[in-house]
C-alpha cells in the first residue's frame, strides 16, 4: 500500500490529421501559422517554426484564432437593412441579389460623377488590390486607415529616409547594445518586437522605453522615462542638442550618406530661399574643401565642407548640416530649456544622450564583410553604431508627430546609426527614397479610371489635390493647405465631411473592415448620429452605405447593405511587396492565406466579390475584350494579374518554370508552390548587401532583379527636407498655388525643412487649468482592437477596462478603491471605473483600447461587462479642433500629415462614487443582432475526446 | 498514490524570466488551446459570451507594481501555473489518489479517472495553481504539457511545454532541475531564480528570474557628456578639426 | 474562502450528530426501546445528512468511492472512512440496545471514541492547510469537537455537561477569532513573498490576470466586511453558547425551552461555521491583493 504507484499514460497522442499551414489575421503582424485539422475542422493553432515573421512564436490572439474562426458572431449571408440605421434589423439576401444592389448604386455613379463613391478600407491587407479597384472604378475618394492609424510614423520616415521604424524596417535585434523604445504598447510588428527585445535581454543589452506609461514593453525596460505626453520632438532635440555639442555625431556617415553637405540657398526673400543649389543638370552642390569650389554631391573624391557661408554663382549659400548645428545648438534646446515641459530632469536627459554617444562611438562595432557602394567604392568592412530605436503611434497620434518622427530619425541619423550594424534598417522593398514614391492622383473622369494611384508623397504644392478655386478635391481633404503630405488619406474626416456636405456630397458610402461608428472614429456618439441623420425629406445625408465585415459589428448596423466576408482561415489573401510587405531585414518575404477550411456560411471572401463586382461593372481591368470577367475569383487575381511586366502581387515561384523570384510570368502553380513551402516566400539577402542598402550597389542590383525597383535607385538621405521647404516658400508668398490666408501661419510653421517641436494643438486651443490631464489609450497585446471581444477566450482576459489613474492625480482627487470617475474633455463626459497605476507620468491617465462594446454587437449578451464596465475614450475625442479665435474649428489633425492627434487629448476628472447599476456612461440602446447570440456554456475540444 | 515520491529522476519544470516577460499574455492562450484539446476534460468556458464569463486556465498573468519610498514605480508581468513542488501539499491531501506526482519527472498530476472533485488539493496549494472546472467537476492544472514533452507524433523541437513554444519573449525555460548543467540550472545559478513562498515549505521546481536593477529606479546615471564649448563657434572649430582628419 | 451551503451544513450537522453519538455510546441519556430508537435514529440521521451534504460539494461524485483509499495520508479519505465506520459500529450498537434491549456499554465506548475520532479527522481537513494560517493551529480541531460534543449534550439532554461545554466554547472560540486575525500576517506569507518582490520595495497588484471570474476567486478569495464580520460573531456566540447556557441556567428547562435552546444553537453554529469559512483567509489571496 505504501508503494508509490502511478497511472499509464499516454505522452504521445496523436494531435491531428493534418497540418495546413497558412498566415494569421488576428492582426497586422502576419505571423506563420500551422492549423492542426481535426475531422476536417480547425483544432489548434499554432507558430510555424519556418516563417520569417515569428519563427514559430505566436501571441495570445494567434492562439486564440481557434475561437475566433468559431465565434458565434460570425455573419452567414448577404443582408439588406430593414429596420432604422443603427437598430441592426437586417433581412438575408443571395448574393445575386447583393450584387444587383450593389451595381444598381455603383454603376449611375461611375456613368455620372465616381467620386460620388467613397471607397475607404479599414484594417485591411490587400490595400494594392482595393486600391487598384478604386481606380479602376475612377473615383479619387479612396483610401485605407493609415491617416487615422499612423501616417505620421510612414511620411516622417519616408520623407526623411525613405522608410520608417513599423513595417519598413526594425532594429538590428541581434547586434543593438543599447535600445530606446518611444511609444510603443504593441504595434504592428508584434511578435518580432518581442522577440527582438528577448534577444536584446539575452545578449545583455540596455532597453530605454520612452512612455507615459509603464507597462509591456517599457515595464522590462532598463530605464523608463515618464516623458509627458506630446513632448517626445522636444526631448529628442535637447538630446541632439546635447550630442552636437559635445561633438558626438557621426561626421563621415553625414557626409557620405546624407544630404547634410548639400549647399543651402540663404538669399533672404528669394524664392529659392532654403532650397538646394544645382547646377544646371539639376545636381544639388556641395563645396569641395579640396578644389575650393562648389561640385555635384556625387563627385568621386570631393572633400564636401560642413559649414561655411559661401557663394555659387552670385547664391549665398551654406551646407545644411551648419543650419542643422545651429537651430539645435541654441539654448532653446539645452536640456534646462525643456525639463519642465517633457517632465524629465534634465541631468537624466543628459545621461541619455551621453548613453547614446557612449555606445555608438565607443562601442562601434565592425563586421568583416566587405561592399561597394553606388559610386563604386570599395570598403574592406562594415561599421556599425549598436544603438537602435524604434517609436509607434505615441509620437505619431500627436498634431506634432510628423516633425517628432522626422526629429527622431535625425537623431538616428546623426549618430550614423541607420542602416549600419547594431543600427536600424530597413525591410525590403525599403529603403525607397521619396522620389521612388508615387505622387498623389486625382482626375476623375465619368465612366473612366482615374488618372493614376490615389496615395502618394506630394513633392511640392503642385501635388496638391485641389480644385482651381482652391477647395479639396477629395472627400477627406487630404492633400489641401490644411494637410498637405497625407500620404494616407484622412479615413477619420470621411463620414463627417460627407455628413457636411464639405467639399460636397456623395452618394454612396462603401466600406471594408473598420469599424467606423464605434472606436475606430474620433466621437463615437457624433458620427453614429451623422450615419443615421437624415434630411427635411427623410431622406439620408448620406444616402448609401455598403459594408463588408466577417462578423456583427458596431458598424454592421448603419450599414444598407452587407457583403459578409470569411473568417481568415477560409479564404485566399496575398500579403505582398506590393502592399504592407512582411519582409525582415535579412530577406525578402511575402505570403498568402488559403482556405484551410471551406465556410460553412454563405459567405464570401470580399476581394472575390470586389472582383466579381468590378466585372459586372466592366470595370477595365477586371473585363476581358468580350466583356467576361477577367478573373474567376481573388485567387486567380494573385496569380495572373500583372502590376508592371512580370511582376504581380506574389513574387515567389513565378514564371512557367517557378524559379522567377520577383519577375517572371504569371504561373499557374504559384498558389501550391506557396501551400507547400508553408504559406510564404522568402529569400535572404547575401551578407554583403544586408547592410547600407540605400548606397550598397550590390543592394540595389539585388532589388532590381527581384523587381523591386525597375533601375538602381540610390539616394541619400534627406535629413534636410527641401520638399517641405517648398511649401513654407508657398505660404510665404511664392508661386502659383498658395495657401489661403486663414493657413499661411500655420504653412510656415509647421512645414520647417528642419524638425521642429511645437505644442500639440488642442492644449493650445483649450484653457490648460480646465483639461490639465493627459488622456490616453493603449492597446492590450492580447485583444486586437474591436473585434478579440467576441472571443470566449479573450474577452476573459480583457472584458473591461478601468481608467487608471496616477499616484499623483489619485491622491490629489482623494480616489480610493472602487469609485468611479468623472472624466471631461472639452467634446463631453464619461463616467468610469478607476484603478490606481504608480508607474505613470504624474499628469497622465489612461485605458485599454476598444473594449467597451455597444450592447447587442458581437454576438455577446446585452449583460456582457464590455458594453457595462466597458468603455471607449473616443467619446472625448473629437475629428475637430475646439474653436479657434475666429471662430474656425479645424481638424484634430497633424497639420502636415492630417494624422488623427488621438493623444493630444486634454480632461480633467472629477471623483464620484460607483454607479449602483455599476454601468458606464454614455451608453446606447442596444443593436439587434442578425446572427443570435452565443452560446451559454462551452468546452471547445470536446469533440475530439 | 497520494504518497509523494521520496524522490524523482528528473525535476521538470520552468524557468520564467520576470525581466524578459512583457505580459502579452501569450502563454496563457496556447496552454489553453493545447489542454483544452489534450489531457483530459476540455478546459470549459462558462458563460463564454455573457455577463459573467468563467473559464478554467491552467495559466495566468498576473501584473504587479513595486515601489521604494521615495522612487519611481516598477511595474512586472506575472505569468504563474504549477510549480511542480517538490513537496507538493497538494498529493498528500487528495483522497482518492487521483493527485500524485511522478517519480521518473517530478511532474504533478491529476488522474482524472479517479478525481472525485472535492478541491481540497486546490485548497492545499498556495498558489492558485489548481482549478475545478466547472462543466467537468474534475481538477485541472499544468500537466507541464506532459503530451507534448514526451510526445513521439512531435519533431523533436517540439517536444516542450506549449506555452515555453509560444512564447514570443522568450521568457520561459523548460529543463530538468536535477541536472546542474541544464539551461534552466544554469539560468537559475547565474540569475539567482528563486522561490514563491519559501515559508509554505513546498520547495517549488519552477524558479523565477528577478528583474534586473532599474537605472531610473535605483541606478546610476551617466556623466553628461563633455561639450566642445558652450559656443557655436566652438562647436564649428571641432567641426573643422573633425573634418580634416577624414 | 468561499463559505459553501453544504459544507457549512456538512460540518455543522453530522458534528452534531456525531455529538449526540459520543453521548448515546456512553449511554447518556438513559433510555431504551422507541426512545433509544429515536435518539439513535436522530444522531445516525444527523450525521448521514451531514455526509450526503458533503457530497453535494463534490465535483465528480461518481468518482466518491475511491476517497476510502487514501487514508495513509489524507485527512479527507481519513474522515470518509472514520464517519462510515462510526456509522457501522453505532448502529450495531443502537440495534442492539433499542431493539434487542442489550446495550453493550464497551460497544458505546467503543462508538463514542470513534465518533469523536470522527470530528477530529473532519477538523483536520481544515487545521492541516498551511495555506489558510486562520485554521492552521491545534485550536481548529479543538473547537470542532467542542462544537460536536456541546451540540450532543443538548441533544441528548446532559444540561450540565453542555453547560460546561459551552463556556469552553465561548473561551476558545473567542481566542481563536482573535489569533486568527492576526494568522495571515504571522504566517510570514505576505505579497511580497508570494512574488518574490520584495527588494523591489511595496508590492501591489495592478492588474488581475482575467477580468472576469474565476475558480480561485470564487472559492479562495471570499471577502467579508469586518464590521459586519464583528456583529456576526458576537450574534453567533450569543446564540450558539451564551442564549442557551443562560436558559440553562436561568428557567426551567422544559421540551419548549429545548426547543429554543436547540434553535438558537443551530442558528449560532451556522453562523460560527460560515465564519470559519467566510473569515478564512487563503495565502493565494495575495497574488489578488485581495483579503
Ligand atoms: N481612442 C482610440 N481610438 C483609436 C485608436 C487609439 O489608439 N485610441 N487607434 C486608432 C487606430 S490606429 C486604428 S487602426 C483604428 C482601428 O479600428 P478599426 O479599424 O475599426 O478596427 P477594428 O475594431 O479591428 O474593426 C475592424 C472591423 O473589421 C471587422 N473584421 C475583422 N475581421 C474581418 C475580416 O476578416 N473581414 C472583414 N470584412 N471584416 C473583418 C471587424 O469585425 C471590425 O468590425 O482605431 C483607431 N481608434
Ligand atoms: N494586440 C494588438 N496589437 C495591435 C493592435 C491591437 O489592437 N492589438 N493594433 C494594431 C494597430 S492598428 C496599430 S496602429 C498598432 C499601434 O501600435 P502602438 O503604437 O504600440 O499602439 P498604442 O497602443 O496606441 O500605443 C501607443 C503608446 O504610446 C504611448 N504614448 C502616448 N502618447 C505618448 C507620447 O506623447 N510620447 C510617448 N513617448 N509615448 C506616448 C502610450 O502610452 C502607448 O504606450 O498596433 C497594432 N497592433
Ligand atoms: S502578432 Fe499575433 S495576432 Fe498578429 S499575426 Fe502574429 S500571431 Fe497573429
Ligand atoms: S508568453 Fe512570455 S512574455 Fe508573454 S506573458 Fe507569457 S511569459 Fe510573459
Ligand atoms: S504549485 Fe500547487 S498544485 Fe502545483 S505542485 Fe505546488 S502545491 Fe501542487
Ligand atoms: S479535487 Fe480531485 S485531485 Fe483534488 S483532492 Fe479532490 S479528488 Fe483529489
Ligand atoms: S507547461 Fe503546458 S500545461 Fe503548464 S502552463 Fe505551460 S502550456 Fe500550460
Ligand atoms: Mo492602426
Amino acid at each position: 500500500m505504501t508503494k508509490h504507484h502511478q497511472p499509464k499514460l499516454d505522452t504521445s497522442p496523436v494531435v491531428s490529421d493534418e497540418i495546413r499551414r497558412t498566415t494569421c489575421y488576428m492582426c497586422a503582424c502576419r505571423c506563420g501559422i500551422n492549423v492542426h485539422m481535426k475531422d476536417s475542422k480547425v483544432k489548434y493553432i499554432e507558430g510555424n517554426r519556418d516563417h520569417p515573421v515569428n519563427k514559430g512564436v505566436l501571441c495570445a490572439k494567434g492562439s486564440a484564432g481557434v475561437m475566433q474562426h468559431y465565434a458565434p458572431s460570425r455573419l452567414r449571408n448577404p443582408m439588406k437593412r430593414v429596420g432604422e440605421r443603427g437598430e441592426g434589423k437586417f433581412e438575408d439576401i443571395s448574393w445575386e441579389e447583393a450584387f444587383d444592389i450593389a451595381v444598381g448604386l455603383l454603376k449611375p455613379i461611375r456613368e455620372k460623377d465616381p467620386k460620388k463613391l467613397a471607397f475607404f478600407t479599414g484594417r485591411d491587407q490587400s490595400q494594392s488590390m482595393t486600391g487598384w479597384w478604386a481606380q479602376n472604378y475612377g473615383t479619387l475618394n479612396y483610401a485605407a486607415h493609415g491617416g487615422f492609424c499612423s501616417v505620421n510614423m510612414a511620411a516622417g520616415g519616408i520623407y526623411t529616409m525613405g522608410g520608417a521604424f513599423w513595417e519598413f524596417g526594425a532594429p538590428d535585434w541581434d547586434r543593438a547594445k543599447l535600445f530606446m523604445i518611444f511609444g510603443v504598447a504593441e504595434d504592428h510588428d508584434s511578435n518580432p518586437i518581442k522577440m527582438g527585445l528577448g534577444k536584446l535581454k539575452a545578449n545583455g543589452a540596455k532597453i530605454i522605453g520612452v512612455n507615459p506609461i509603464r507597462s509591456g514593453y517599457n515595464a522590462i525596460a532598463d530605464e523608463w522615462v515618464g516623458i509627458t505626453p506630446g513632448t517626445d520632438g522636444l526631448f529628442i532635440l535637447s538630446l541632439i542638442h546635447e550630442l552636437l555639442k559635445a561633438g558626438k555625431v557621426d561626421l563621415n556617415y553625414l557626409i557620405r550618406y546624407t544630404n547634410m553637405p548639400f549647399l543651402v540657398n540663404q538669399v533672404e526673400g528669394s524664392d529659392q530661399f532654403g532650397l538646394f543649389v544645382r547646377d544646371s543638370d539639376s545636381n544639388q552642390l556641395v563645396w569641395d574643401r579640396a578644389s575650393n569650389k562648389a561640385v555635384p554631391y556625387e563627385t568621386k573624391g570631393a572633400k564636401p565642407a560642413m559649414s561655411g557661408m559661401v557663394e555659387v554663382d552670385g547664391v549665398q549659400c551654406r551646407p545644411a548640416f551648419e543650419l542643422l548645428a545651429e537651430k539645435y545648438l541654441t539654448d532653446e534646446y539645452t536640456p534646462e530649456a525643456v525639463e519642465e515641459r517633457v517632465g524629465i530632469p534634465a541631468a537624466r536627459i543628459r545621461s541619455i544622450a551621453a548613453d547614446i554617444a557612449r555606445v555608438a562611438f565607443d562601442e562601434e562595432i565592425t563586421l568583416d564583410i566587405p561592399w561597394t557602394d553606388w559610386k563604386g567604392e570599395k570598403h574592406e568592412k562594415m561599421t556599425g553604431r549598436p544603438v537602435a530605436m524604434h517609436a509607434m503611434r505615441g509620437i505619431s497620434a500627436h498634431s506634432n508627430g510628423f516633425q517628432t518622427a522626422r526629429a527622431l530619425h535625425v537623431l538616428q541619423i546623426l549618430v550614423g546609426s541607420v542602416e549600419v550594424p547594431g543600427g536600424f534598417r530597413f525591410k525590403p522593398p525599403y529603403p525607397k527614397s521619396v522620389e521612388d514614391h508615387p505622387k498623389p492622383h486625382h482626375t476623375v473622369t465619368p465612366g473612366a479610371p482615374l488618372n493614376g494611384p490615389h496615395l502618394g508623397y506630394p513633392r511640392g504644392p503642385e501635388d496638391l489635390c485641389l480644385e482651381e478655386d482652391g477647395s479639396a478635391k477629395r472627400i477627406d481633404k487630404a492633400f489641401t493647405w490644411e494637410n498637405p503630405l497625407s500620404a494616407h488619406g484622412m479615413m477619420h474626416m470621411v463620414i463627417s465631411n460627407a455628413h457636411a456636405g464639405d467639399p460636397y456630397k456623395i452618394d454612396t458610402l462603401f466600406m471594408y473592415m473598420a469599424n467606423m461608428s464605434w472606436n475606430s472614429s474620433m466621437n463615437t456618439s457624433q458620427v453614429m448620429d451623422m450615419l443615421r441623420d437624415k434630411d427635411e425629406d427623410g431622406n439620408h445625408v448620406i444616402p448609401n452605405i455598403i459594408y463588408s465585415d466577417a462578423y456583427s459589428s458596431e458598424m454592421v448596423a448603419f450599414a444598407d447593405l452587407i457583403l459578409p466576408d470569411t473568417t481568415y482561415l477560409e479564404r485566399h489573401d496575398c500579403i505582398s511587396l506590393l502592399d504592407r510587405p512582411i519582409c525582415e531585414a535579412d530577406g525578402l518575404a511575402d505570403s498568402i492565406r488559403w482556405p484551410v477550411v471551406e465556410p460553412d456560411r454563405d459567405v464570401r471572401g470580399f476581394q472575390s466579390v470586389l472582383i466579381e463586382l468590378g466585372a459586372r461593372l466592366g470595370l477595365p481591368a477586371m473585363v476581358n475584350e468580350d466583356g467576361t470577367a477577367k478573373f474567376k475569383d481573388y485567387a486567380d487575381y494573385i496569380v495572373n494579374h500583372e502590376r508592371r511586366p512580370g511582376v504581380g502581387p506574389l513574387a515567389g515561384w513565378r514564371g512557367k518554370d517557378g524559379e522567377g523570384k520577383g519577375r517572371g510570368e504569371p504561373n499557374p502553380e504559384q498558389l501550391n508552390k506557396y501551400i507547400e513551402n508553408g504559406g510564404f516566400w522568402h529569400e535572404d539577402i547575401e551578407p554583403t548587401n544586408a547592410f547600407y542598402k540605400p548606397w550598397n550597389k550590390g543592394y540595389q542590383e539585388w532589388a532590381v532583379e527581384r523587381g523591386i525597383f525597375d533601375k538602381e535607385s540610390p539616394y541619400v538621405f534627406t535629413v534636410y527636407q527641401e520638399i517641405i521647404q517648398k511649401f513654407r516658400l508657398a505660404a510665404e508668398g511664392h508661386g502659383d498655388i498658395q495657401p489661403p490666408e486663414h493657413l499661411r501661419e500655420q504653412v510656415k510653421m509647421a512645414m520647417d525643412p528642419l524638425p521642429i517641436w511645437y505644442e500639440p494643438f488642442e492644449q493650445t486651443l483649450i484653457n490648460k487649468d480646465e483639461y490639465p490631464i493627459h488622456a490616453l489609450t493603449q492597446r492590450p497585446m492580447a485583444m486586437y482592437h474591436s473585434w478579440g471581444t467576441q472571443n470566449a477566450w479573450l474577452r476573459q482576459i480583457h472584458g473591461r477596462n478601468p481608467l487608471f489613474i496616477s499616484g499623483e492625480l489619485w491622491a490629489e482627487h482623494g480616489f480610493s478603491e472602487g469609485d468611479w470617475a468623472q472624466v471631461t474633455s472639452p467634446n463631453g463626459t464619461i463616467t468610469v471605473p478607476v484603478v490606481l497605476m504608480e508607474a505613470l507620468n504624474a499628469k497622465t491617465i489612461w485605458t485599454w483600447n476598444a473594449i467597451g462594446k455597444r450592447k447587442g454587437a458581437w454576438a455577446l449578451q446585452e449583460d456582457a461587462p464590455e458594453t457595462k464596465e466597458g468603455f471607449l475614450l473616443n467619446y472625448l475625442i473629437s475629428e475637430l479642433l475646439p474653436a479657434k479665435k475666429d471662430g474656425q474649428r479645424w481638424s484634430n489633425s497633424d497639420p502636415v500629415t492630417g494624422q488623427a492627434a488621438w493623444f493630444d487629448l486634454r480632461v480633467n476628472i472629477k471623483r464620484v462614487d460607483a454607479p449602483a447599476d455599476l454601468q458606464t456612461n454614455p451608453t446606447f440602446a442596444a443593436q439587434e443582432s442578425p446572427v443570435g447570440k452565443g452560446p451559454k456554456d462551452i468546452a471547445f475540444g470536446e469533440e475530439w475526446k | 498514490m497520494t504518497q509523494l515520491p521520496t524522490s524523482t529522476e528528473k525535476k521538470l519544470g520552468l524557468v520564467i524570466d520576470l525581466d524578459t516577460c512583457v505580459g502579452c499574455h501569450a502563454c496563457v492562450i496556447s496552454c489553453k488551446g493545447w489542454n483544452t484539446n489534450e489531457y483530459g476534460a476540455p478546459l470549459s468556458d462558462m458563460d463564454a459570451y455573457g455577463g459573467d464569463p468563467s473559464g478554467t486556465f491552467l495559466n495566468r498573468v498576473h501584473t504587479f507594481e513595486a515601489k521604494q519610498e521615495g522612487c519611481a514605480s516598477q511595474t512586472i508581468h506575472f505569468p504563474k501555473s504549477c510549480l511542480h513542488c517538490e513537496d507538493a501539499p497538494c498529493v498528500p491531501v487528495c483522497p482518492t489518489g487521483a493527485s500524485y506526482k511522478r517519480e521518473e519527472d517530478g511532474i504533478v498530476l491529476v488522474n482524472e479517472d479517479k478525481c472525485m472533485g472535492c478541491g481540497l488539493c486546490a485548497w492545499a496549494c498556495p498558489y492558485g495553481a489548481r482549478e475545478l472546472d466547472e462543466m467537468a467537476g474534475v481538477m485541472k492544472k499544468c500537466t507541464l504539457c506532459v503530451d507534448r514533452i514526451y510526445n513521439e507524433n512531435l519533431p523533436e523541437e517540439d517536444r516542450i511545454p506549449s506555452c515555453v513554444r509560444t512564447c514570443p519573449a522568450g521568457a520561459r525555460h523548460f529543463g530538468d532541475f536535477a541536472d546542474p548543467e541544464s539551461n534552466v540550472s544554469k539560468l537559475v545559478a547565474e540569475r539567482g531564480g528563486m522561490d514563491l513562498m519559501p515559508e509554505q515549505g513546498t520547495k517549488p521546481v519552477n524558479k523565477y528570474l528577478p528583474p534586473r536593477p532599474k537605472a531610473d529606479v535605483n541606478g546610476t546615471q551617466a556623466p553628461a557628456l563633455e561639450a566642445q564649448s558652450e559656443e557655436i563657434t566652438g562647436f564649428l572649430g571641432w567641426l573643422d578639426r573633425t573634418l580634416e582628419k577624414i | 474562502m468561499h463559505p459553501a451551503p453544504s459544507v457549512i451544513i456538512f460540518s455543522t450537522i453530522s458534528g452534531l450528530g456525531f455529538g449526540l453519538m459520543l453521548f448515546l455510546g456512553l449511554g447518556l441519556p438513559d433510555v431504551s426501546g422507541w426512545v433509544a430508537a429515536t435518539f439513535a435514529t436522530v444522531a445516525l440521521g444527523l450525521a448521514t445528512i451531514g455526509l450526503l451534504a458533503s457530497t453535494f460539494h463534490l465535483g465528480n461524485p461518481k468518482n466518491a468511492i475511491y476517497a476510502f483509499s487514501q487514508w495513509q495520508t489524507s485527512w479527507l479519505s481519513r474522515e470518509g472512512i472514520m464517519a462510515v465506520l462510526t456509522l457501522a459500529v453505532f448502529f450495531i450498537y443502537a440495534a442492539l440496545w433499542a431493539f434487542m434491549d442489550n446495550r453493550i456499554p464497551m460497544l458505546g465506548y467503543l462508538a463514542s471514541a470513534m465518533a469523536m475520532v470522527t470530528v477530529f479527522t473532519t477538523s483536520m481537513i481544515y487545521a492541516q492547510l498551511k495555506t489558510v494560517p486562520r485554521w492552521n493551529t491545534a485550536v481548529t480541531p479543538l473547537l470542532f469537537l467542542l462544537y460536536a460534543s456541546a451540540g450532543g449534550a443538548l441533544l441528548s439532554n446532559q444540561m450540565t455537561v453542555a453547560l460546561v461545554l459551552l463556556g469552553l466554547i465561548i473561551a476558545f472560540q473567542a481566542m481563536a477569532w482573535l489569533q486568527g486575525d492576526t494568522a495571515l500576517e504571522r504566517s510570514g506569507s505576505s505579497i511580497e513573498s508570494a512574488t518574490g518582490l520584495g527588494d523591489l520595495g511595496k508590492v501591489r497588484l495592478l492588474e488581475k490576470p482575467h477580468s472576469g471570474e474565476n475558480y480561485l476567486l470564487k472559492e479562495m478569495v471570499y471577502v467579508v466586511g469586518r464590521k459586519h464580520a464583528a456583529k456576526l460573531r458576537v450574534l453567533a456566540l450569543v446564540l450558539v453558547a451564551l442564549l442557551p447556557a443562560l436558559l440553562i441556567l436561568l428557567t426551567d428547562v422544559n421540551h419548549v425551552i429545548v426547543a429554543i435552546i436547540m434553535l438558537s444553537h443551530i442558528i449560532g453554529l451556522f453562523a460560527q461555521r460560515w465564519l470559519f469559512f467566510a473569515q478564512a483567509e487563503h495565502v493565494v489571496g495575495l497574488y489578488y491583493d485581495a483579503r
